[in-house]
């Protein structure tokens, strides 16, 4: 899943600072499942931006609205209307969803309320961890299913680096050594032999120039 | 500074609304500037609702919930202090004091403690300004070029 994080509302407020109408536009998707992008928190920030503007003397009109998801055209394209009555839309989707929007309607400036962080998983309520890099060249069936490109700093394949100590990370925080979690996995799995091979670098040629494309695109 | 300011008290009907009530029966006083709305429980005080509230012109406002451990929705009033404390902060940024804001805990049976948190709210947003929301009112505000 997207994970993303609010923008603190003072560059929020900044940005938008001269459009005197706004669409406050939600996702359902990813960023609603954060807690930071659905039409609920949608209205949280149209209601403190109209307070905020109208303790300094100036009145803002917002209009709400929300898709299922801001990152398919035929979704976005239910904003239509509202964007038409507005000068201005603040996409509270990731920045997939922002670029969209932009594209769907040019005419219109588009502003990013939230900051897309990574593509994580639940790791407690609220807390959300990085667990895939989106490589294109997964190798998690040589690790035990645990990715050592998101989840070891240094992201070598042929690990531990001399900076583990204590199954920890140099780079401190308590963050667990990700080549230790391997060895720990691939031991409880009986295939020690795949520690014994030496991995060659990523072949970095492969779909990594410009964005790249899934299905009949493919890149 | 603000002699009759007005105050929005979201009250859980379980508990602070009851007291309220039996303050009322016990002719225990309570300020008059206080507006009690009854909710079916303080975890369902969306923060959007308390901000209308302020921006309808509330100088204060505060949610009475149930004390720890006696919601009938078991924790919907440990998600309200939550939600209170985050929204107290996020009142600042927006331009208004985080003491605007309260959440209180109470039982159906204190009626007396009901009167005194109200007297107590009551006098902290009488020392404060009015709200700078209810001062521009609508009327008040411009939409011209903010550039």
């Amino acid at each position: 899943m997207i994970v993303a994080e609010a923008k603190s509302f003072a560059e929020v407020a900044e940005m938008v600072s001269s459009f005197p109408r706004l669409l406050v536009a939600a996702c359902a998707g990813c960023t609603a499942i954060c807690g930071v992008g659905g039409v609920r928190q949608a209205e949280e920030l149209a209601a403190a931006l109209r307070i905020h503007f109208r303790i300094r003397g100036v009145a803002l009109e917002t209009e709400v609205a929300g898709v299922t998801r801001q990152c398919e055209p035929e979704f976005i394209e239910e904003l239509a209307a509202a964007v038409g009555r507005t000068g201005a839309v603040l996409s509270l989707g990731c920045g997939v969803g922002v670029q969209f929007l932009a594209d769907r309607f040019p005419q219109v400036p588009v502003f990013p309320a939230l900051n897309t962080r990574f593509v994580g998983g639940l790791a407690a309520p609220g807390t959300w961890e990085e667990r895939c890099r989106l490589c294109g060249d997964c190798i998690l069936h040589l690790t035990g299913g645990i990715c050592i490109r998101a989840r070891c700093a240094k992201g070598i394949l042929n690990g531990p680096c001399g900076g583990s100590q204590d199954s920890r990370c140099e780079v401190g925080d308590d963050v667990p050594c990700a080549w230790s979690l391997v060895w720990e996995r691939l031991s409880a799995l009986g295939r020690f032999e795949l520690l014994a091979q030496i991995r060659r670098p990523r072949n970095w040629a492969n779909g990594n120039g410009g964005p790249r494309s899934s299905g009949g695109a493919s890149g | 500074m603000n002699p009759n300011p007005r105050i929005i008290a979201f009250c859980c009907c379980n508990c602070a609304y009851a007291a309220a009530d039996l303050a009322g029966s016990l002719r225990v006083a309570y300020d008059p500037e206080i507006t009690i709305v009854a909710i079916p429980c303080t975890g369902a005080v969306e923060p959007a609702v308390v901000l209308s509230a302020f921006e309808e012109g509330a100088d204060g406002v505060f949610v009475a919930g149930c004390l720890d451990g006696e919601c009938r929705y078991k924790s919907g009033n440990l998600r309200a202090r939550e939600r209170v404390q985050t929204l107290r902060a996020a009142l600042e940024h927006i331009g208004l004091e985080a003491e605007r804001l309260e959440m209180y805990q109470v039982s159906a049976a204190m009626a007396a403690r009901f009167g005194e948190i109200a007297g107590e709210f009551a006098a902290r947003i009488r020392g404060l300004p009015p709200s700078p929301v209810r001062q521009r009112g609508k009327s008040g505000v411009s939409g011209v070029d903010r550039g």
